[in-house]
């Protein structure tokens, strides 16, 4: 008799034990969702959209996406042409160690071959790298064959944003995911990803 | 008149304990009737909090949590409030005159034993309020929205995203955006004034009850319970109040003067306490030169950039805190106090508080090759200190502890 009520109890306990936890992570939800980026946040951080067929050649603008400098730049047949000169002073020219999006599609790690995408963080530090696309001897490199110059701490990198060997920034700069709809460059979003 | 006051006083002590606590806990609660300084520090820690609490709950009224004003509301704190400036510099300094005098309340631990059996769950709990103190005070400094806070904030925000498969999106849930924007320090405001204060005051409050259910120790490592007198009551011991509390009263008042001098003619510590660059709003383009923690985090910042591995970094960073909790199971010695430990515990501790001090020098410094060699070597000497505490407390010769106090 005895036996049997404590069973019965300890059945009793387990059951309410347990549907009294099983409501612990219904509760937990609004407490953990909370603290992802909100809508309004989302729509501040959202793809940035524009026309680059006004970019002249040779030309480099910047966009801020998610407040962060993404650099674009349109380049001539020429500079593209150029790019092999800096190979030999290249750390990482195939990008093998970074997740690169559109790896080995065109050499200008990009979408778009005649446009290079990336993002305007030096991967040292965070600066913003300078760009000076001249194919000319620099302060800082006597056969400099355009390129992108971090003013911070000296980092180089080519005209797709390549890093080169023996610079304090450790990796290529980043390309975010983007998109071509015709001539207008979606920065942040990539519906083929 | 008396007569009534003696009435209302009974009418209330019959319905709350207040003279049973007052006799347990302080006039007919015994200590050891001789310690040295070292025992003072936690009582000014307890002080250091309740300035923190009182000085902070002044400066959250004039200051605002958002990305626009969060830095020019400290400006507005320093220039346009009546007195802001000595508020916010009381908080300051207090912050790290707390984790002055909680480093030393350690070491005073590790000197003398406070750690071992019974003490276990006073340490653990000691050392739990030193950790929540360590995020109390990373999420403080990220609320002036100041070059450094930002950047700081940057920094250990993405060790997070050095965890493997969930980093990146963890990074992300801990910011709430997609750069630490107001929103984060809208967060980090919440938790920094509600959620960890009312952590480290339940802490305290647990790490107190543990201690008096136990008993403090004293230098001599003397178990004063062995020796009653016919109440059963230490022979060895004082009551705490008057002679402990009248003791701490002039502790206080030294300490108290050095508070003051540093609140009033260094409140910035040499650039220790406030980072020149935190003078400078938060600006996500522009990258510090030189980004170094505030002094408290300086030991632990050289080991995380020790290592060239950021997972390798953090872990390492973790378990330099973890280890503290797993103190009282890896010193195996007789003895408690380090007056009767043996010569290889005296080197270790000395060789550990050395390594500790280059340490943290070092995290404040710019790194070159020998700086980064030295903290590596230094980084080793700090957990050979814990890790071969079980073999040198357990295989060197002891000194006998004396009967009495």
């Amino acid at each position: 008799m005895q036996d049997k009520d404590n069973t019965r109890r300890k059945v009793l306990i387990g059951l309410t034990s347990a549907v009294g936890l099983s409501g612990l992570p219904f509760a937990a939800t609004p407490f953990i969702a909370a603290w992802n980026p909100s809508a309004k946040a989302k729509a501040a951080g959202a793809p940035v959209k524009l026309d680059v067929s006004k970019m002249q050649y040779g030309q480099q603008i910047q966009v801020a996406w998610r407040k962060q400098p993404v650099f674009i730049v349109r380049h001539t047949k020429n500079s593209l042409k150029n790019l092999d000169l800096a190979l030999p002073k290249l750390a990482d020219p195939n990008s093998d160690e970074i997740s690169e999006p559109y790896k080995g599609l065109y050499p200008s790690r990009s979408k778009n071959p005649e446009y290079s995408i990336m993002s305007g963080v030096c991967t040292h530090l965070g600066c913003s790298p300078k760009y000076y696309p001249e194919l000319e001897p620099k302060p800082w490199d006597a056969s400099w064959s355009g390129g992108f110059f971090c003013p911070c701490h000296g980092s180089m990198f080519d005209i797709v944003g390549r890093v080169f060997k023996g610079v304090p920034a450790p990796t290529n700069l980043i390309v975010p995911p983007h998109m071509f709809e015709g001539s207008i460059l979606t920065i942040g979003e990539d519906k083929e990803l | 008149m008396s007569d009534m006051a003696i009435k209302l006083f009974s009418w209330i002590n019959s319905r709350l304990p207040i003279v049973n606590t007052f006799e347990r806990h302080l006039s007919k609660h015994p200590v050891p009737s001789k310690v040295n300084f070292w025992y003072l520090f936690g009582a000014l820690a307890a002080v250091t909090l309740i300035i923190q609490v009182i000085s902070g709950i002044w400066l959250i009224m004039p200051y605002s949590n958002t990305e626009e004003e969060a830095f020019s509301s400290i400006e507005y704190i320093m220039r346009d409030v009546d007195y802001g400036w000595v508020i916010r510099y009381i908080h300051t300094t207090g912050a790290s005159l707390f984790f002055a005098v909680v480093y030393l309340h350690m070491f005073r631990g590790l000197l003398y034993g406070s750690y071992q059996k019974p003490k276990e769950l006073v340490w653990i709990f000691g050392c739990t309020i030193y950790l929540a103190m360590m995020a109390e005070g990373f999420l403080g400094y990220v609320l002036p929205y100041g070059q450094m806070s930002y950047w700081g904030a940057q920094v250990i925000i993405s060790l997070f995203g050095a965890i493997p498969y969930i980093g990146e999106s963890l990074e992300l849930w801990v910011r709430g955006d997609y750069y630490i924007s107001g929103i984060t320090v809208s967060r980090f405001f919440a938790l920094h004034v509600v959620a960890l204060p009312l952590v480290l005051i339940a802490l305290v409050f647990l790490h107190l009850v543990a201690l008096h259910e136990v008993g403090a120790g004293n230098p001599e490592g003397v178990d004063i319970e062995k020796h009653l007198d016919d109440d059963g009551v230490p022979l060895d011991s004082v009551p705490f109040f008057p002679y402990k509390v009248l003791n701490a009263l002039v502790a206080i008042g030294v300490f108290m003067t050095v508070f003051s001098i540093i609140m009033f003619f260094f409140p910035e510590g040499g650039g220790y306490f406030i980072e020149m660059a935190n003078f400078q709003e938060a600006n996500p383009l522009v990258t510090p030169d030189h980004i170094a923690p505030v002094w408290y985090y300086a030991p632990f910042y050289t080991m995380l950039r020790a290592i060239p591995d950021p997972l390798g970094g953090l872990i390492v960073m973790a378990a330099a805190v973890a280890i503290f909790f797993v103190v009282p199971w890896l010193d195996r010695s007789k003895v408690a106090s380090i007056r009767y430990k043996g010569i290889y515990s005296k080197i270790a501790i000395t060789l550990f508080g050395v390594s500790f001090l280059t340490l943290g020098y070092l995290g404040t410094v710019g790194v070159t090759e020998v700086r980064k060699l030295m903290s590596i070597i230094c980084t080793v000497m700090y957990f050979a200190y814990f890790l071969l505490m079980p073999i040198y407390t357990k295989y060197e010769t002891t000194k006998e502890v004396p009967e009495r106090l």
